[in-house]
């Protein structure tokens, strides 16, 4: 019955998101106040059900109900009761499932906290986001179903999750990832509906941006998430490796920061509309590509789902209609700019177009990187197959970053319009000395192996610290105390700084590691000792343990710290009872400064293992950055500025007034639409709104 | 500034539909295949008793050099109940296959009531109390037959109840292929 | 209009300076980045040579596993029925490598026609047979290789 009442869930939220996805657009277009009105109410409903969908999926793995096709797939009744939960997005059509809840989440979020917004921007955003919703779920139903049952033939046993999968980092990465993925199409939405309407204004790169912020955020995480569990769930040692599924997050996390950063001129300064729509657009279109790359299996990925080609065609179909036709909109009814510039050579709308322009060029390598054995073989023929491997991505990426790191310690001194050149260089020269010469002293000090690209990362993130410690400083210097002064900075402000922060940290966590760490794999047998640093680690043999669903061999392995003991680490070889999968589970010490990385390779004969020894200095800092960063973005949205306008609008605002603000607003969006084409126009209209 | 310019932004989506057009062909190439769990893998290496004689033990060796139909049974199944007549006029039909029965997580003395009240397709019936090997075939439930070819690599795996119909459409296309 | 054509001239010239930069940087990571795919017939051929990433994929031949060496060292040889190439790797090898199983190795080519190999490749999926692999097969059959049983 549960499963059946999930299906039928399913199917209502399918026929309330066509509803969303028409009435409200119509009403919009008709100036019907009614029929804009039903967006909230169609958006709550399409959450509810989507959200019993889903109660109802994880309520049949709590049950092992095996006859649900799905769940005999990817649990079993030795499973921990908490893996069950997890197993519910464990592969393609519950992560599916999770991904349409996700998008059913964020339009009701957006349903939620638009009450200060013009009621037919809210139905247009609102229906674009039921467009959206209307995709996926037929998708989810009528080719990933998770609920469909196998009755005829109902087995009596699971045949588990993937034990890779049997992991507290991974439970929890793709719910984070898909946070970020999905609450891009709010900014997406956003950007839709001012096209449709015609009102590229700055009322509408307001709105977007603390939504645009939330799901950076996220995807921030998920993304730091996913690179942890990489590093201690494949036993690898490596956090990063460049996979094409690594690169399909990647990739709208680069353009939804080029976008947060963009969104910030068009709404101080009302420029670069254009291509701010066009990042909105992009990001999620590409969180969309990453959704068809990995769920496709047009390339392979050591996390691919299941290959069905047959999905994914309906998915490239899904694509061609939601990117496609938003890209043609965008062609279509973007404003085009007159070309002359509103700002000097040493402005801050200069330094971050070239943010952008670094952030999407990174972006467009990526993407060439990963589709390149796809167009060689498009050009060559069939047999002719290539692999795209690390190095290139590093090659590309490194400088690209270095460069944009440099101009973001200069970026952060600009002001709107232009910046006085002379006073830009004296505040700022001796910064980039002290960060030079501290980026050469470090390594002294700590007397570490001097090498120049350790110099260059240190230098850089010395430079991005100690220019936003001096920009802070020089907006403290004029209030009345110094403590007066932090408090008055707005918490946009220190979102800002921290996530600035955090890329400095990360800079340093991973030049730090890829150049310090000391990766040795050694056959050891038992007493055998491996010294690296001041540390000695002493194999002590591998004995048979049972655990809940699977066995185990486990070493044993003692460190000693300069002579005294320090810890014990007990990396495992896993061996799942349900499907025979082996699974190497890595032990880490992990620190501040550096962690004790081991891991068990494959026996060599006489009680002889080779055993990874890895020790690893401020791996940790990369996932500490990215927390900073993501915590900045969070800073950014709690901004009082935001509250205050809701605040405001909300008390001047009764109904009466919002049906006339609404009409006035929609006459506004009909002459801009009837003149289209001509310019001065909608130049008026704009000016008007 | 005037038409020329709206020009420039049709290159989004000239750009995506040649990435579209890629990633489409890309999904034709590369329609892999996925087979099920053991599919064209060895036999797993076992060890089990027979049915009739506990001491009588059948190893996966000594049965390799024939084509094997693997019927995964046990009593308290009920697909199994129905599916057992067809099973044996099948094997009756058969006399080159070597129909072997694993005994699945069953009560032996149940199994072997079972057996002599409504007749044996099979030349030999392992049994899998503990359930293991119906865990290193992948068994995901009674019945499951498997056919194992001379070199005891599994070719063919069927969830579900065999009848005529079913062996005639998936079975024997694939044991006329063995031979 | 004097500041704004100059401005412009910078931005051209900027955007040809970040464009030649940027074709340098591209020209440079394909060079170190791109593994070319052979198969072992075709490295037996002589088709590939000792200066370039390559990718090979094969089957992992029944006992050719040395692993009893001194140190870390493995040996194997990868298969595609027809031809034989020894493949040698310092490290651990993925869970998933089994012999009589595919196998896809990214390294150089030795002078010695030993293949040394910077990464061994393993799938998650153990269902999945990796496209390289069974593009190898497929090439040797037709050129009439014995190939027993498609066991991976």
């Amino acid at each position: 019955m549960i499963p059946e009442f999930g299906n039928f869930a399913i199917i209502l939220a399918l026929g309330l998101s066509l509803m969303l996805s028409v009435v409200p657009m119509l009403g919009a277009a008709r100036r019907q106040l009614q029929w804009m009105q039903t967006a909230r109410t169609l958006t709550t409903g399409v959450f509810v059900f989507m959200l019993a969908a889903f109660i109802a999926l994880a309520w049949s793995f709590l049950q092992d109900d095996f006859s649900v096709a799905y769940i005999a797939r990817n649990s079993n009744t030795a499973l921990p009761t908490y893996y069950k939960l997890a197993a519910v997005w464990g592969a393609h059509e519950g992560s599916l499932l999770l991904w349409v809840l996700i998008l059913s989440l964020w339009g009701f979020a957006v349903s939620v906290f638009s009450k200060d917004l013009p009621i037919d921007m809210v139905s247009r955003v609102l229906s674009v986001m039921g467009m959206v919703e209307v995709g996926f779920i037929g998708f989810l139903l009528f080719t990933s179903n998770p609920f469909e049952r196998s009755l005829l033939n109902i087995p009596t046993e699971g045949a588990d999750l993937n034990p890779l999968l049997q992991d507290f980092g991974l439970t929890v990465h793709p719910p984070f990832l898909y946070m970020g993925y999905v609450g891009f199409s709010v900014a997406f939405a956003f950007a839709i509906a001012a096209l449709l309407s015609g009102r590229l204004d700055a009322a509408w790169s307001r709105w977007s941006r603390p939504w645009t912020n939330a799901a950076w955020s996220f995807l921030t995480i998920g993304i730091a998430l996913g690179s942890w569990w990489a590093y201690y769930e494949l036993g690898w040692g490596g956090w990063w490796f460049w996979d094409p599924v690594e690169n399909v997050s990647f990739m709208p996390w680069l353009v939804g920061t080029a976008l947060i950063h963009s969104l910030a001129v068009t709404e101080k300064r009302g420029v670069f509309k254009s291509w701010t729509v066009l990042l909105a657009i992009g990001a999620f279109s590409l969180s969309l590509l990453g959704a068809f790359i990995v769920r496709s299996g047009v390339i392979t990925s050591v996390h691919a789902f299941a290959v069905d080609p047959e999905r994914g065609l309906v998915l490239l179909c899904l694509l061609l209609l939601i990117i496609g036709g938003s890209l043609l909109l965008y062609a279509l009814r973007a404003p085009v700019v007159a070309g002359n510039s509103v700002y000097g050579e040493q402005s801050r709308e200069l330094y971050l177009l070239l943010n952008n322009i670094i952030l999407v060029v990174s972006m467009a390598m990526i993407l060439l990187g990963t589709l390149y054995p796809l167009i060689h073989e498009a050009i060559y023929g069939e047999a002719n197959k290539v692999s795209v491997g690390p190095p290139y991505f590093n090659t590309l990426f490194v400088p690209l970053m270095g460069g944009m790191s440099f101009l973001l310690g200069i970026a952060v001194f600009t002001r709107w319009k232009r910046t006085p050149v002379n006073h830009l260089i004296s505040s700022l020269r001796p910064l980039l000395l002290l960060s030079i010469v501290l980026g050469l002293a470090l390594p002294l000090i700590l007397q570490a192996e001097f090498k120049i690209s350790v110099v260059v990362a240190l230098a850089l993130a010395l430079w991005i610290t100690a220019t936003l410690l001096m920009d802070i400083r020089n907006k403290v210097r004029n209030k009345a105390s110094f403590m007066n002064g932090l408090l008055s900075l707005g918490r946009a402000y220190w979102g800002m700084q921290l996530a600035h922060f955090g890329l400095a940290v990360i800079i340093c966590g991973i030049c730090l590691t890829s150049q310090y760490s000391v990766e040795d794999d050694v056959r050891m047998q038992p007493g055998d000792e491996h010294e690296i640093e001041e540390y000695v680690f002493k194999f002590e043999g591998v004995r048979e343990i049972v655990g809940p669903n699977y066995d185990a061999q486990a070493a044993t392995i003692t460190v000693t710290k300069s002579g005294e003991p320090y810890l014990t680490l007990q990396p495992e070889k896993r061996r799942y009872r349900a499907r025979g999968d082996v699974q190497t589970e890595a032990d880490i010490d992990v620190g501040l400064f550096r962690d004790l990385f081991t891991a068990l390779g494959d026996p060599r004969g006489d009680d002889a293992w080779v055993v990874r020894i890895h020790v690893k200095p401020f791996v940790f800092w990369i996932w500490l950055g990215a927390f900073f960063m993501a915590t900045g973005g969070v800073l950014a949205i709690l901004d009082k500025r935001y509250r205050r306008e809701r605040i405001r609008k909300n008390s001047r605002l009764d109904n009466s007034s919002v049906v006339s603000n609404t009409i006035a607003i929609n006459e506004a969006g009909n002459v801009s639409t009837k003149s289209f084409d001509s310019n001065e126009t909608r130049g008026l209209v704009e000016e008007r709104v | 500034m005037n038409s020329s310019h709206r020009g420039l932004l049709f290159i989004p989506a000239g750009f995506f539909l040649l990435m579209l057009l890629l990633l489409g062909k890309a999904l034709f190439w590369n329609q892999r295949e996925i087979p099920s769990a053991l599919l064209n893998r060895p036999l797993p290496e076992f060890s089990k008793p027979t049915l009739d004689n506990p001491n009588q033990t059948i190893t996966a060796a000594g049965l390799r050099g024939d084509i094997l139909i693997m019927n995964v049974w046990a009593t308290w199944c009920p697909p199994c109940h129905a599916e057992h007549p067809h099973l044996v006029r099948i094997s009756e039909n058969e006399p080159d296959l070597v129909f072997v029965g694993v005994n699945y997580k069953d009560d032996a003395e149940a199994a072997g009531e079972f057996i002599n009240t409504r007749g044996n397709p099979f030349a030999y019936i392992l049994t899998d109390v503990d359930g293991k090997l119906g865990i290193e075939l992948g068994v995901r439930g009674a019945p499951e037959t498997f056919v194992v070819d001379r070199e005891g690599f599994i070719r063919f795996k069927y969830e579900g109840a065999i009848d005529e119909n079913v062996w005639q459409e998936k079975f024997v296309p694939v044991i006329s292929q063995l031979n | 209009m004097r500041a704004s054509r100059r401005s412009r001239l910078t931005i051209v010239i900027f955007i040809l300076l970040g464009g030649v930069a940027i074709l340098f940087l591209l020209r440079t990571a394909f060079d170190e980045g791109l593994n070319v795919f052979f198969t072992p017939t075709e490295i037996a051929e002589g088709k590939a040579g000792t200066n370039q990433n390559l990718r090979i994929g094969g089957m992992v031949k029944q006992g050719s596993l040395k692993r009893e060496g001194e140190g870390t060292l493995i040996q194997f040889i990868a298969t595609d029925f027809n031809a034989d190439i020894s493949v040698v790797y310092d490290g651990v090898l993925p869970d998933l490598f089994r012999e009589g199983q595919g196998v896809v190795a990214e390294g150089r080519l030795q002078e010695d026609g030993t293949f040394m190999a910077r990464q061994i490749l393993a799938k998650h999926d153990e269902n999945y047979m990796s496209a390289e692999v069974k593009t190898a097969l497929e090439a040797a059959e037709s050129k009439g290789a014995a190939i027993p049983a498609m066991q991976q």
